[in-house]
């Protein structure tokens, strides 16, 4: 039997073709393309091979700032994911009180982060706001614009309190999926608290802790409007994270060859670790 | 193990129960022998899982009281009843390997290590689970991890009932067959109390001495197999149990005679008819016979059920269904009906005359 050959089927492909390229696949080429030339303005290019790249990975600015954003995205999964899990477990699971609890638990992840750096801003201020006042008021000296270790409490305690929520709510969601059959053979098999949350909150909650792992991770790693609201990445540059130090690179130097090699280098950060994460936690699922 | 008394136990879901309709499981007294099998008969949402979940302390109940061998643990936990239940749906703990998730119970009540290989060696054995022992749990089929849910409710020697919530639902149906003979040859080397909530008579049939049926919140009778078949104390008992259910006609009772539609049907159980309520007569297919003469009838249909055939005939506006055995001579057109009088019972208001309630 002769197939007929009729490919105008790829035309339907085409808007989704154009709509990846236009926000994907031509910004990511323009970075690519910045990133292995020299220019000097009337879009004139001189190839410049990996150059930027060799930069970029020898300099000492990005490596501190890559520290620092490591540093400051294992503290918040050290903090948020523990959190997030044991509000999750508190909350009620039926009856007049979920319906609040839910609200109230969501509410920061309804503040647009401009404005949630703002608050804090305002909030640690240590002359008039409440959190630094009062900080000050109980002995301990805290000025977050001027010293480093108050400044990094501040951003810490800002993200904790704008991201838990969204642990809160992934962890929530997974333990009410639990069946009550589960309690109940615990109950049976005289299963004490500890075991039930062990043996069978735990490994139900795999998958989405893997979610909320990853989620927190790839957004706390790319945090940029809040710090810079609050901090600006300061005292100095000891809350510059990669995000801040890549913008002031690009816009503010208009070192556009460096600055490109750097979103390669951040990107690829990202995606490694991302799988890298993920691969630990399905690792089990294999077997 | 123990003997199990529950006492005027009444619950409801409501918390304050006004109307007998607020009560899922009404008032009802029953004794569960020790090493007995027994099975929960009922329709869904009968009060089957109630009464389970009362015995086995997940629920508390509203009224009445449930002594263990005379020990009032009605508001006990199910730790401290020490008892057994296996769920519908399978539960496994999904981190362990099956030999973990047997001797899990065995660890949580800290028995000595060497104890727990022995015993779950056994079980394993029983149930032949022992080449999966040391694999993870989540990864065994259906019926492999039901197997590991009724594994972890026989390893401990001392419970004093295994209580089966439908155990079998999400088993395929030729698993069923086997898993059900396993069971019953458990129950016959263990020795233990066991309950079996279903609705499925042929369950319930072939796995218990005793079966008690419920209906509507209460047990409706409490009887072997064949007392459920041959004297039904309610019509309801009468519909459930059998294939196809009990024939079920109205009858109006005159000088110690029962008539269906003007004809005189002798009955069992007519000297204890007491002429109050709604009569009527229950008479299974079974024990109905075509004749010469007797109840005129149409018959309707025929239809070929195996062994037999299912005959449904029709007399004054009502059905009446018989039995007939392959090889004989299939009736059509007008006919004659005859019931068997040992077989035929007059029944009051649902319940038979002279049943004890």
């Amino acid at each position: 039997m002769n197939k007929t050959v009729n490919n105008k089927a790829w035309w339907l492909v085409l808007p989704v073709f154009l709509m990846v390229a236009f926000n994907a696949l031509v910004p990511l080429m323009t970075v690519v393309n910045y990133s292995i030339q020299e220019t000097f303005g009337n879009n004139e290019f001189f190839w410049s091979g990996t150059t930027w790249f060799e930069q970029i990975l020898h300099d000492d600015q990005f490596h501190a700032s890559l520290k620092r954003q490591i540093i400051f995205t294992g503290l918040i999964l050290l903090i948020e994911i523990p959190l997030g899990l044991a509000i999750a477990l508190c909350m009620p699971r039926k009856g007049p009180w979920v319906s609040v609890c839910l609200v109230l638990v969501a509410l920061p992840l309804l503040v647009p982060w401009n404005v949630v750096g703002s608050m804090w801003n305002i909030m640690a201020l240590p002359d008039i706001g409440l959190l630094g006042k009062g900080i000050n008021a109980l002995g301990i000296h805290y000025n977050y614009t001027r010293q480093p270790i108050s400044a990094w409490f501040t951003v810490v305690l800002m993200d904790v309190w704008h991201w838990t929520s969204l642990v809160v709510l992934l962890c929530y969601a997974g333990l009410v999926a639990i069946p009550d059959a589960y309690y109940q053979a615990a109950k049976v098999d005289g299963a004490k608290p500890w075991a039930v949350f062990r043996y069978i909150q735990l490994p139900k909650l795999k998958h989405v802790l893997t979610i909320a792992i990853l989620l927190r991770f790839m957004d706390s790693f790319m945090i940029y409007t809040e710090v810079i609201v609050l901090t600006g990445g300061g005292p100095g540059s000891t809350t510059k994270f990669l995000s801040i130090d890549l913008v002031q690179k690009a816009l503010g130097g208009f070192d556009l060859g460096p600055a490109a090699a750097f979103s390669i280098v951040y990107f690829l950060i990202i995606l490694f670790l991302s799988w890298l994460f993920y691969t630990l936690m399905m690792r089990e699922e294999a077997k | 193990m123990a003997e199990i008394r529950l006492e005027n136990l009444r619950h409801s879901y409501v918390a304050n129960p006004q109307h007998e309709e607020d009560y899922a499981l009404k008032r009802l007294s029953i004794t569960w022998q020790d090493g007995g099998a027994y099975a929960l008969l009922g329709p869904s949402g009968c009060g089957k899982t109630t009464l389970l979940n009362l015995i086995s302390g997940l629920l508390t109940p509203t009224e009445g009281r449930i002594l263990f061998d005379g020990r009032d643990v009605s508001h006990a936990s199910p730790e401290a009843r020490n008892i057994a239940q296996v769920f519908q749906f399978p539960v496994i703990y999904d981190t362990m390997t099956v030999f973990d998730n047997l001797a899990f119970p065995l660890r949580n009540r800290n028995v000595p290590e060497d104890e727990i290989k022995i015993r779950v060696a056994e079980i394993a054995d029983m149930l032949e689970l022992t080449k999966t022992l040391h694999k993870r749990a989540s990864g065994l089929t259906a019926d492999g991890k039901q197997k590991i849910s009724l594994g972890r409710g026989l390893v401990r020697p001392d419970v004093n009932v295994i209580m089966f919530d439908e155990p079998l639902t999400v088993i395929d149906p030729h698993l069923k067959w086997q898993l059900r003979s396993k069971l019953k040859e458990l129950h016959l080397r263990t020795k233990r109390t066991m309950i079996y909530v279903t609705h499925d008579q042929t369950e319930a049939l072939t796995f218990a001495d005793q079966v008690v049926v419920m209906n509507l919140g209460e047990v409706v009778q409490s009887g072997t197999p064949i007392e459920l078949f041959e004297r039904p104390q309610h019509t309801f008992v009468g519909h459930f149990i059998g294939s196809p259910g009990m024939n079920v006609l109205p009858c109006e009772l005159r000088g110690g005679q029962a008539f269906f539609a003007e004809s005189p049907v002798p009955a069992a159980n007519i000297g204890q008819a007491r002429i109050a309520g709604r009569t009527e007569l229950g008479i299974r297919p079974e024990f109905v016979s075509i004749a010469e003469a007797g109840i005129p009838a149409e018959v309707v249909r025929v239809a070929d059920a195996g062994r037999y055939r299912i005959v449904e005939t029709r007399s004054h506006g009502h059905t009446i269904k018989l039995l007939l055995k392959e090889g004989g001579e299939v009736p059509s057109g007008h006919t004659f009906l005859s019931f068997d009088p040992a077989h035929t019972q007059v029944y009051e208001d649902g319940w038979m005359a002279g049943a004890h309630r």
